[in-house]
């Protein structure tokens, strides 16, 4: 095919591309969306097929990945979602790494000249480094949420300093690469390692609940990665593409940071709470807490008008979805009015509580985003808070509270409130819930998918 | 124009233009499927299969090409798994309407 050819059809993916994200703004035409994503694809590997030679290579490796995507694709929990999303992060960067490493090797395969320019020189090195740091950064996000490395924040003394001095080491070989008139192998080499080091040691200090915003700048990341390879071997395909990712993990990122009215820069610095200022005032004073049975939780239920549910991450570790779409069929049958309040980084991801109720079949008009649902607090009966905390804490509403300002869901706006927890410890902040002090609340102890099930028992 | 433009012009320039649809059509998106939407770009940002594909191509097999061909399993994961896995997520959020729960 002409060049010109190869360009118009990376034209035509990339409008469809445009459309699979257009078709996201309802659930309705979602699925259309996703298929134009794939009609893209399409169009633009088979375009770029006849760019090559070794085809049986190619499909042949094309197979293999398939075959394994295929399979994790049908046999991953809705529970598990953020671990994949995770992991697919890292692919993008490990790919990234491995095309720029063939095209310092071999410029001519890509239609560059023997002797790289400089031009083309900086946008490998960018690349390179985006996509070793989306690599590495994603790995170590994949294990902790996976929980095969603890969520809580790795912080030690002189962190930040360290980080800075590797990027500085970092742009120096870059520096060093770009400069030199042969392909020097050992600056790019070390700048790759260095970035793969920057990106581990970036994310072991952002905790468990901050998963949200990592996610969704790796996210960002992974498209910057294809970007930035997509202007290293002047391809629009890989742009567009690359920038339609990387703007979207953006947005998603400045969502979420919004939503707990947390800086980014801090979020990214990480170790929240052991920046001193944990030192909340305690009154000293010993509060109480009223706990009781799913007996009498379920009777407050069964007599109520309208019951909000909040679910958190709790809901997802003790997979209790299904229990809960139970539970609000069998109050819907009493006559209850039964809807779902979802705070924006309630979960491990941007919309994790949202995939969860979907997949037990919670019809998604039940289910209402915080703006949506707010306002209808203080004329609900019941609020029952599953495995949340931080989203539901008052304190937020009192300046001087390390979490002043974050926008929370009124759950003590409610004239009774229940929740489900399975402890009185603090939550991811750090801080202590007046919610579950007042005289309306009563706590009940226990596994989120138990507590629930006992409910329905006794309903 | 005056003279030729040099390509590296034209590519920010599809650069900063891509960036503007995205960010436009993004905002868009309805916060519950923000999760699919992140399935769905990463399935999009294994376009970078079309570069590990360049990598791969060559005829004359030298260990980059290998390298290439690793990028190209590594891609296609993404894309079969981010598609596939986004389809059936989507398929949750159909409207339900054999049982009289809504």
């Amino acid at each position: 095919m002409s060049a010109n050819w190869v360009a118009l059809a990376y034209l035509v993916a990339s409008v469809f591309f445009i459309l699979a994200l257009k078709g996201l703004s309802s659930p309705e035409s979602a699925r259309r969306g996703n298929l134009f994503g794939m009609i893209g694809m399409l169009i633009a590997v088979a375009t770029t097929l006849t760019l090559t030679q070794n085809w049986t290579l190619i499909l042949g490796a094309i197979a293999v990945g398939g075959v394994i995507g295929a399979i994790v694709a049908q046999r991953v929990q809705m529970t598990a979602m953020p671990e994949l999303v995770a992991f697919m992060h890292s692919l993008v960067g490990l790919a990234a790494v491995f095309i720029a490493v063939a095209a310092v090797n071999n410029p001519v395969s890509f239609g560059l000249p023997e002797v790289l320019p400089a031009g083309s020189k900086l946008e490998l090195f960018l690349g390179t480094f985006i996509g070793a740091m989306t690599w590495s950064g994603s790995v170590i996000a994949f294990l902790k949420l996976s929980g095969r490395m603890s969520g809580t924040p790795v912080v030690f003394t002189g962190q930040h300093a360290i980080n800075l001095l590797l990027a500085i080491a970092m742009v120096g070989f870059g520096l060093w690469f770009f400069f030199t008139e042969t392909t020097n192998w050992t600056a790019f080499i070390a700048m790759t390692a260095i970035a793969f080091i920057l990106g581990f040691l970036i994310i072991i200090p952002i905790g468990g609940a901050d998963m949200p915003v990592v996610i969704s700048m790796l996210n960002s990341y992974s498209g910057w990665a294809a970007a930035g390879i997509g202007f290293s071997l002047g391809n629009p395909m890989l742009i567009i593409a690359g920038s339609l990712v990387g703007s979207s993990g953006a947005i998603l990122s400045y969502i979420m940071c919004k939503a707990m009215n947390r800086p980014f820069l801090s979020v990214i610095l990480g170790g929240f709470g052991s920046d001193g200022g944990v030192a909340v005032a305690d009154s000293g004073v010993q509060k109480t807490h009223r706990s009781g049975s799913a007996d009498d939780a379920a009777f407050l239920m069964g007599n109520a008008d309208s019951v909000i549910i909040v679910p958190g991450y709790g809901l997802a570790v003790a997979r209790a979805q299904h229990a809960v779409k139970e539970l609000a069929e069998k109050l819907h049958e009493k006559g209850v009015n039964v809807r779902f309040a979802i705070h924006p980084v309630a979960g491990r991801m941007p919309g994790h509580m949202n995939v969860l109720l979907a997949e037990a079949e919670i019809p998604y008009e039940q289910v209402l985003e915080m703006e949506e649902i707010n306002s209808d607090f203080s004329n609900t009966d019941v609020v029952l808070v599953l495995g949340a905390n931080d989203v539901v804490n008052p304190a937020a509403n009192v300046p001087g509270s390390p979490i002043y300002g974050m926008p929370i869901l009124d759950a003590h706006k409610a004239r009774t409130v229940m929740v489900v927890k399975r402890s009185m410890a603090v939550g991811y902040a750090g801080l202590d819930n007046d919610l579950f002090y007042m005289d309306k609340t009563m706590m009940i102890f226990g596994d989120a998918k138990k507590v629930v099930e006992n409910l329905v028992k006794a309903l | 124009m005056i003279g030729e433009v040099d390509p590296v012009i034209i590519n920010l320039t599809v650069f900063v233009l891509a960036i503007f649809v995205g960010y436009h059509v993004v905002w868009n998106v309805t916060p519950a499927l923000h999760t699919p939407l992140m399935s769905v770009t990463n399935a999009i940002s294994g376009i970078i299969l079309v570069g590990a594909m360049l990598a791969a191509g060559p005829a004359e097999t030298d260990w980059g090409v290998w390298l290439g061909a690793a990028a190209v399993a590594l891609a296609a994961i993404n894309v079969f798994g981010g598609f596939l896995v986004s389809q059936r997520m989507l398929e949750m959020f159909k409207k339900k309407d054999k049982k009289g729960n809504a």
